[in-house]
């Protein structure tokens, strides 16, 4: 039940030391409000990073031959290892883990790429129509390669936005003109936005089937991309170490040579990832808190001030009836109000300058925001703060010897 | 109303033991109208302050209209008897500043739980006993020293307790108006209420209709 004389004793005390009360409360609202900062600005910098990775899938390793570093039964160290439409085949029968795959041929240098009368170089690859799902493409115009391509050997190419804007400029559809890449003729069939950077979107894709029939005469591939089904940081390491093996049998490297064939596991980078921010956000915690706390105790010390000016009143009342109880349930109420008044303000003003913040976007920060969980979470934090606060000046309030206490002046 | 046997109380310092009272028996029958005199150091405060259940006592037994005020109550049971049996008036008055005579007034209704209309009716009724019904909304910085007693009586009023306990209640003023309060206090006596006066004022222990003179701790003499 609301006490409205208590809420009334409440506010009379307040009023009576209107800037003792405001200096104190000053000590939490920037506590409060240093704690939203500092967790929104932790939050947004974890956004922008989770941006970034986003602009491919997560859970996805990438292999690519390198040249041997050690010698290895025999055979001597330097040699080049390179992977092959077979290694494909092998990785997708034998690794039920593996779930989307692609080979990725990258046409030698940059190609020269017409349209009408407007000449400009981009890198071309040759992919497998699932590295849609691996880049995380979002098509714009028209569609991805699709199988079709591959099998027929189809000269159709995807193009990036901004090679589309180069090449195309005003003209709105780009899908269904015909491109010319390194002297041959290509048709667009789409065009594909990328959010991890302005890098990918000036990239052209073909068949990886045109690219090796075409441009190499060989089934190697640059790299192989997979994606993998659910798996945990243990998981995707030992599917890692198990394709290591196979491949080192298979191409007759050291097993321990990480430089015969390059792996790059986005699982871990990204647990990687995961765990820094859990470090730097225990870390914000750490200092928002201990920011909180001075204010705390600020309070804390002005409630004590408060109780030692109060002693005579607070003596008057236990003769006339004030059990304990009650005068520490009027110390804590104050000590709480004052706490959480303070703190709601502080809370809400973080919570404005992080909305205002919001709008800078840039490739390591984005969307500064506090999780509802945490704004509950911090006004539990302050309601038990100024209950902490309360809790000393209060006990010895309620302990005042009412004949002692009444002879104070 | 209140029977005392045998209540003894000492102070214990680091080096010394000073024992304030040393067996008092004292009976104060219902309506009674009683002063408490002695010189400083005799011990009246410290009888005044167990009679009001302010401190305990080392040993004997008290009881107020028949209840045994043990000598280890609870800081809750002594508030909860102060405010029950128990109206106190003060020398220095000892209202609350920052609230107005009715406002004060009506703060010991305030830990009966009463509801706020029925407390503020309460003060009124009470002020106007004791004169001062024009000054429910003054503060007390804003009335002489009589006017701040007669509203500490009223307050002590106020829970219609059974015994009124008087601490040098005419100590901070002139004649003229310890006359004034004195007269309130003989007419809430004429109503039947107990009231115990502690003074050293001759006079004012005079209007009263027994004295207790209390001397190193022990009661000496009761003049009728």
């Amino acid at each position: 039940m609301i006490d409205l004389d208590k809420w009334n004793e409440i506010f009379e005390s307040i009023k009576r030391h209107k800037l003792r009360t405001a200096l104190t409360a000053l000590g939490v609202f920037w506590g409060i409000f240093m704690l939203v900062i500092l967790l929104g600005a932790g939050q947004g910098l974890q956004n922008g990073v989770e941006y970034q990775f986003e602009g491919d899938a997560t859970n996805s390793i990438r292999l690519s031959g390198g040249w041997t570093s050690k010698a290895y039964k025999g055979l001597p160290k330097g040699r080049r290892i390179y992977l092959n439409n077979e290694d494909i085949k092998i990785l997708q029968r034998d690794f039920p883990e593996v779930d989307d795959i692609s080979g990725r041929v990258f046409l030698r240098g940059n190609q020269q790429v017409r349209y009408k009368d407007k000449i400009f170089a981009y890198s071309v690859r040759g992919v497998a129509p699932t590295i849609a799902y691996l880049e995380q493409f979002m098509m714009v115009q028209g569609r991805f390669l699709n199988d079709g391509d591959d099998h027929l050997l189809q000269k159709n190419a995807v193009i990036g936005t901004l090679v589309k804007e180069e090449l195309f400029g005003k003209e709105t559809d780009a899908v269904g003109k015909e491109i010319n890449i390194g002297g041959i003729v290509y048709k667009v069939v789409g065009v594909y936005y990328d959010r991890e950077g302005e890098q990918s979107l000036r990239d052209i894709y073909i068949p990886i089937t045109v690219a090796q029939k075409v441009y190499q005469g060989t089934e190697y591939v640059n790299n192989i991309w997979f994606s993998t089904v659910d798996v945990d940081l243990d998981q995707a390491k030992s599917l890692e170490n198990r394709i290591r093996r196979m491949m080192s049998a298979k191409y007759l490297f050291d097993p321990e040579d990480v430089r015969a064939m390059w792996v790059s596991n986005a699982i871990e980078e990204y647990q990687n990832f995961q765990n820094l921010f859990a470090g730097i956000k225990a870390f914000l915690w750490f200092v928002g808190l201990g920011s909180l706390f001075a204010g705390v105790i600020g309070v804390s010390n002005i409630m004590l001030i408060i109780v030692k000016d109060r002693t005579r009143e607070i003596g008057v009342r236990k003769a006339l009836g004030a059990t304990p109880g009650s005068i520490v349930n009027m110390i804590l109420s104050e000590s709480i109000f004052i706490t959480l008044m303070a703190g709601y303000f502080g809370m809400i003003l973080g919570l404005v300058v992080l909305y205002f913040a919001s709008s800078i976007e840039s490739e390591f920060f984005r969307r500064p925001e506090i999780h509802l969980g945490v704004g509950f979470l911090a006004i539990l934090i302050l309601a038990i703060a100024g209950a902490l606060a309360g809790w000393v000046p209060a006990r010895q309030a309620s302990r005042i010897n009412p004949v002692i206490a009444m002879k104070a002046r | 109303m209140i029977a005392l046997r045998d209540i003894r109380k000492a102070y214990a310092t680091e080096f010394t033991r000073l024992e304030v009272l040393k067996g008092i028996d004292l009976t104060i029958e219902d309506g009674e109208y009683v002063s408490i005199m002695g010189s400083s150091g005799s011990g009246k405060s410290t009888l005044l302050n167990i009679l009001g259940i302010l401190d305990d006592y080392d040993s004997g037994t008290y009881h107020l209209d028949g209840t045994l005020i043990s000598k280890n109550l609870s800081q809750k049971e002594a508030a909860y008897y102060r405010n029950r049996f128990i109206g106190f008036v003060f020398q220095s008055f000892n209202l609350l500043n920052f609230k107005t005579a009715q406002e004060n007034v009506a703060l010991p209704l305030y830990y009966q739980k009463i509801s706020r209309k029925e407390r503020a009716d309460l003060a009124m009724h009470h002020l106007e006993q004791v004169g001062l019904a024009d000054w429910a909304t003054h503060f007390p910085n804003q009335m002489s020293g009589g006017q701040q007693q007669r509203v500490a009586i009223a307050r002590a009023l106020a829970t219609s307790p059974k015994v009124i306990l008087a601490d040098e209640p005419t100590g901070a003023l002139d004649s003229k108006t310890s006359h004034e309060v004195m007269e309130i206090f003989d007419r809430v006596n004429n109503e039947g209420r107990t009231l115990i006066i502690v003074t050293h004022e001759m006079d004012i222990a005079h209007r009263t209709k027994r004295i207790i003179h209390i001397k190193d701790g022990i009661i000496i003499n009761q003049d009728e």
